[in-house]
């Protein structure tokens, strides 16, 4: 069992949990990521680790509530546990060498790109970061950002914080502004992150996003995970999250992550009128 | 006086129609009397054949002694001499290829039901015994065994039982390795697994699961922090092979493994599990393996109108027992011999809605001795499926060789040793099972399981 050591609430849907974890604690590196089981029945779900703490031997894990285990998983409390936590899975983000880098983040994601802006900012690097939220109520991270970014842009979609649009409006201004990338990093919607690229595609930056589809064991035992790369199958437990974003099939990636969407639906249904019935 | 009955008793099943809709178990397992019965036609021959057929050495007329003694607890006491999972073979165990290929009386009639007489043996231990296995006294030394599958478990018993201190490690939640997430509930249920686990956590074996080996430890850590004399390396060949033809990340392709996880360790059958899978009225399951086999009756369960094994080779070469065709084809799977996909189809939103296949004639014996399937030209036909389940086999995950400095592997990925001992290219490193051999049985796993806690006992006795 992996306790709760530490939970706060980000904003109204977005958590951030501390799991005491110190065999992942030891091993992770940005860009990879956990699976957990919520309670002996539960299904397998990946979560990027937003942080980790070797010496406290804990790992950090910021989740929106999207569906049933997410629901149920935010039902614990701080010293409460999880039946199982796994990892860390998949390759570390790869940052070497990189002199000057724009870390694009869109709402959650920001959780996943955090932890990669953070290593560029402590290995010397140049860092931009653009984060992108719908409006202002759901911003998090912001002064973790701050602190590991040589500049830093806040768009809300409607206008509320910072500036009124989306993260590629941002990224176009300070590319034609002349600022020179040798990569965009860019984590978010699997939508946001394919505009990114289609962006950054026309302006010959390189891009790597995480992808996060569908997976059960993270291990590259299922495939569940599989996405078309330059127009090879990759299974992103293994060989990715990270990917060259400018290789990365979109629409089969989109299609895919939705694949389960009707089951999942009524999944979630039940969970949130099982516990509204609690509550009465 | 020698039962003379030139066939086997019967194994009660459930009938074909029945089970074909439910998950619980297909054979029912003989009565006291069937065993007894069975046990008689055992001629208790002098040279014992039938040992060596056995991976394991099981002393198989011993035990079938006992049973025709009506002594069925002592039958599995001689069982669990050798055996470290014996309700598990006697279910799953191709024993028409191993111990009852040799017996005497499979020369005239049918042989001695070896299986079924073990799966009799073990299920009565198993429902009658409430006495723990004795603890054995300490020897003081520490061995890591990576992978809680047949091998794992068989060398984590055998070394426990010699009195080392076992550590498995297993990447999933759950212990079993392909007897849980692989092998389907109806064929072996999972209950037995977690009893066959339950004894050895009571001979003192710890089980440590969630613990990826390459990731979240490594070997090397294993030895030099953790304190361990020696590691075996029971990993499987987990990763699955698609055949990359077109079409194969359209929605509704699975692998093998994925679909079999899904429905078993995941228990996507039951109803209100998390866990979602497809619900397809065409499946369409390419190969044929047992594991093929599992796919399609597992389709079939889950409320499929007609499903397909689709195998470029013909009947003749299937891989599968003969025993589990024999149960698809009387579930009603519809098979397709000869023949071999090469395209498949989605509709608009990326869904499968067909598969293209081309016949197969068989030509000249390619290096593995079986007839080259050739395509016959112009024999393109249109298979109308909504799923399609690619069960073509699977090689040795990457994750251990790549973090293993020296670990010797072979072009197929699989670990290199030096045969019997299962010793690797590191000292103090021994390996089996699907991860030295490729995918292939149970038992097999188990028998390299258990020469290498042999030769692990031998290395580490040595070296004091």
């Amino acid at each position: 069992m992996y306790k709760i050591l530490k939970r706060k609430d980000l904003n109204s849907t977005v958590t951030l949990m501390e799991i005491e974890a110190p065999y992942i604690a030891r091993k992770s590196e940005p860009g990879q990521f956990i699976i957990l089981r919520v309670d002996e029945d539960g299904e397998r779900i990946p979560l990027t680790i937003a942080d980790f703490d070797r010496e406290k031997g804990t790992v950090t894990i910021i989740y929106q509530i999207v569906g049933a285990t997410t629901e149920k998983l935010n039902q614990l409390k701080e010293g409460e546990c999880l039946q199982d936590f796994v990892g860390p899975l998949g390759t570390p983000s790869h940052t070497e060498g990189l002199k000057k880098v724009a870390v694009v983040g869109g709402g959650v994601g920001c959780a996943i790109a955090y932890p990669v802006a953070k290593k560029l900012h402590e290995q010397g690097c140049e860092v931009h970061t653009v984060v992108g939220f719908r409006t202002q109520d759901l911003v998090i991270l912001e002064d973790e950002f701050r602190a590991v970014s040589n500049k830093m842009v806040m768009m809300t979609d409607d206008g509320s914080y910072g500036t009124k649009g989306l993260v590629t409006n941002a990224l176009e201004e300070l590319i034609q502004s002349g600022e020179q990338y040798d990569e965009v990093i860019a984590i978010g919607p699997v939508i946001m992150m394919k505009f990114v690229c289609q962006l950054t595609k026309k302006y010959n930056v390189k891009t790597m996003i995480s992808m996060n589809p569908i997976m059960i064991d993270g291990t590259g035992m299922c495939g569940g995970c599989r996405l078309t790369v330059g127009g090879e199958t990759k299974f992103a437990c293994v060989d990715g999250p990270d990917f060259d974003g400018h290789q990365v099939d979109f629409a089969e990636a989109m299609s895919r992550s939705i694949m389960y969407q009707p089951f999942e639906r009524g999944q979630h249904e039940e969970v949130c009128n099982l516990l509204k019935k609690e509550v009465q | 006086m020698p039962n003379m009955s030139l066939v086997k008793n019967k194994m009660p099943e459930q009938e074909a129609n029945v089970r074909n809709k439910n998950f619980q178990e297909v054979a029912l397992g003989y009565t006291a009397e069937q065993a007894v019965d069975e046990a008689a036609r055992c001629l208790n021959c002098k040279n014992k054949p039938c040992i060596k057929g056995c991976p394991v050495n099981i002393e198989i007329p011993e035990f079938i002694t006992k049973i025709s003694e009506q002594d069925f607890e002592g039958a599995y006491q001689v069982i669990a001499r050798d055996s470290s999972l014996p309700a598990v073979c006697g279910r799953v165990c191709p024993q028409e290829s191993q111990c009852e290929q040799f017996c005497v009386r499979g020369i005239k009639g049918e042989p001695v039901g070896i299986g079924r007489l073990e799966r009799f043996a073990a299920d009565y231990h198993n429902d009658n015994c409430t006495e723990a296995p004795a603890k054995p006294a300490s020897n003081g030394h520490k061995v890591a065994v990576v992978g809680a599958g047949p091998a794992g478990l068989t060398c984590a018993g055998d070394l426990a039982r010699q009195g080392y201190d076992v550590t498995i490690y297993e990447a999933l939640h759950l212990a079993g390795g392909v007897l849980v997430y692989g092998i389907p509930e109806f064929r072996l249920p999972k209950a037995i697994v977690q009893t066959e686990v339950d004894t050895l956590k009571q001979m003192g074996v710890k089980v440590e699961t969630n613990m990826v080996i390459g990731r979240s430890i490594a070997v090397d850590e294993l030895m030099a922090e953790e304190g361990f004399d020696a590691v075996f390396i029971g990993s499987g060949a987990g990763l699955p092979s698609f055949m990359n033809i077109p079409g194969e990340n359209l929605k509704g392709v699975y692998s093998a493994n994925e679909f079999l996880t899904r429905v078993n360790l995941m228990k996507a059958y039951k109803e209100g599990s998390a866990t979602p899978i497809m619900q397809a009225k065409k499946v369409a399951v390419v190969g044929g393996g047992n594991v093929a086999m599992d796919a399609a009756r597992c389709a079939k369960r889950l409320g499929a109108e007609d499903v397909y094994i689709v195998y470029r080779r013909s009947e003749e070469e299937l891989p599968a027992r003969a025993e589990e065709v024999e149960h698809a084809k009387e579930e009603g799977i519809i098979f397709k011999l000869l023949t071999a996909p090469t395209e498949i189809y989605g509709n608009e939103n990326r869904f499968v809605n067909g598969m293209n296949c081309v016949q197969m004639e068989l030509g000249e014996p390619d290096t593995s001795g079986r007839r080259r399937p050739v395509v016959i030209e112009g024999s393109d036909f249109h298979l109308d499926v909504d799923c399609v389940v690619m069960a073509i086999g699977t090689s040795p995950n990457p994750l251990i060789r790549n973090t293993t400095e020296g670990l010797e592997t072979n072009r197929h990925g699989c670990i290199v040793t030096n045969g019997d001992d299962g010793l690797t290219s590191r000292e103090g490193v021994y390996a089996g099972g699907d991860v030295v051999t490729g995918a292939a049985t149970v038992i097999l796993a188990m028998g390299a399981g258990k020469s290498a806690a042999a030769a692990i006992d031998r290395y580490i006795k040595e070296k004091k």
